[in-house]
């Protein structure tokens, strides 16, 4: 089994966001069992990645990243009230700024959540 | 290979910072559709588009292309569309929407423009100054170039003196009343849509429309604006029997429209289960309340499925004066509609 790597500037950047909250979550499935698009990575393996500062394996999941509807259907069902499509705009708004290079409103001197609020 | 979303989503940045919106549109083109209308210009309330409407066709027509590039080896060679977009305006180019499209969407508008005149609502329009809210930079997460949009937005308000807004769609009411108090300090301006406006205003319908109905409530204004009773009620006051398909009301199943520009194929596939779910009810025609589940379930549905926008059917029991000659208030007969795969 390969080995996984810990990125310290990314699990940084997700532990000060006030965003991010999928450390709430309670692994039920419920999300990945209403998904529209069946994603059954998301969110629960995909915020796990994000919360341990996996960004490779992050990084990996950038189409299904951006092919979530942000419809909210998971966030209705969700018996936990994690903010499922804040969460994947938090992880949309890393990738834009650090793989596509656009104005994600992310200041490499500040925090993140700084930036955002 | 699959569309290059950094290339596609930086595109869409590009213009919204030097052009105004994702997918710019002239001032002319976005209001057009008030010609006649004698809407008065700005206001302390004013009807506020942005654009979303008007924008429709010309989004139809781009992910028509998108579709055809999909999946070929043209989508690798996309980044040089976003290079050449930063010189030359290539969404203007690119993008040709049909009459049809533009016609209808221009309809809708003029549709929800009467039914608040007709319901003895007081409202202005921005004209040039009515501008793209962000929606789409905001689901893309690009904060930072909507962050500035946002704040061009609220100054235009300001300068006219607006306090209160009616919108028009789900995406510029959740922009404008759910996520720009967020972004901009100080943003204490009233945001209500159409639907909300004509509910509280109680107006009478002028003659009853005895046909059923099913609803496609829109994830937005569903989830998020809770906007869920206020059109069944203007439906029923109507005389249309509401019928719910089996994802109904807060637990509305998505058309596939948010991501229709980034993977087309998903896009339509996600449409075409909703479609199936409308159309087990059995009902004689769709109604829809959001601009972009519209040109994604029409397309799904491809002419067997009768839908139209809500405004539409509203307008039909609360108009007064006779339909333009432009106007086509009967939806049954207006579909199928081969617009969608036409030119």
């Amino acid at each position: 089994m390969a080995a996984v790597q810990v990125d310290l500037e990314f699990a940084e950047a997700v532990a000060t966001s006030d965003e991010f909250n999928a450390w709430a979550c309670l692994n039920c499935g419920i999300c990945s069992a209403v998904c529209p698009l069946a994603i059954d990575l998301m969110p629960r393996r995909l915020f796990r990645y994000a919360i341990l500062g996996l960004k490779d394996q992050v990084l990996e999941e950038t189409d299904t990243i951006f092919q979530c509807l942000l419809c909210k259907l998971c966030e209705e069902n969700c018996t936990s009230n994690v903010h499922i499509a804040e969460n994947v705009r938090f992880l949309r708004s890393y990738i834009d700024d650090e793989v596509f290079g656009l104005d994600a409103g992310r200041s490499k001197e500040e925090p993140y959540a700084a930036a955002h609020r | 290979m699959p569309l290059p979303t950094g290339d596609i989503v930086g595109l869409m940045v590009d213009n919204l910072e030097k052009r105004g919106s994702v997918f710019p549109l002239s001032a002319k083109k976005a209001t057009r559709w008030a010609e006649g209308l004698e809407i008065p210009h700005g206001g302390r309330t004013v009807l506020y588009t942005g654009s979303m409407y008007q924008l429709l066709p010309y989004i139809i027509a781009m992910v028509r292309l998108l579709g055809r590039v999909e999946d070929t080896f043209l989508a690798r060679w996309l980044f040089m569309g976003r290079f050449a977009n930063r010189f030359v305006n290539l969404s203007a180019i690119g993008a040709r929407p049909s009459r049809a499209d533009i016609d209808r969407y221009n309809q809708i508008l003029r549709s929800i423009a009467r039914l608040l005149q007709q319901a003895g609502v007081e409202f202005g329009y921005l004209y040039e100054d009515d501008l793209y809210a962000g929606a789409l930079a905001y689901d893309m997460g690009v904060d930072g170039a909507l962050r500035t949009h946002a704040n061009r937005v609220h100054a235009t308000l300001r300068k006219h003196g607006v306090q209160r807004v009616i919108t028009l769609d789900p995406h510029t009411t959740n922009m404008l009343r759910s996520v720009y108090p967020t972004m901009i300090d100080g943003f204490d301006v009233e945001v209500k849509s159409y639907l909300e406006v004509l509910a509280e205003a109680g107006a009478e319908p002028l003659q009853r429309i005895d046909e059923d109905v099913v609803i496609h409530d829109s994830c937005l204004y569903a989830r998020s604006e809770g906007v869920i009773d206020e059109p069944r009620r203007l439906l029923e006051r109507a005389g249309y029997t509401v019928k719910e398909p089996r994802d109904s009301r807060n637990l509305t199943y998505c058309c596939g429209g948010p991501i229709e520009a980034l993977f087309p194929s998903k896009s339509h596939a996600v449409a075409v289960q909703r479609v199936e779910q409308l159309r087990e009810v059995g009902g004689k025609q769709v109604t829809t309340m959001c601009p972009m589940c519209l040109a994604s379930l029409g397309k799904a549905a491809d002419g067997t499925v009768p839908m139209e926008d809500i405004s539409v059917f509203l307008d039909r029991a609360y108009r007064a004066e006779p339909a333009d000659a432009t106007d086509e208030s009967d939806v049954g007969a207006r579909l199928p509609d081969p617009s969608y795969e036409g030119s």
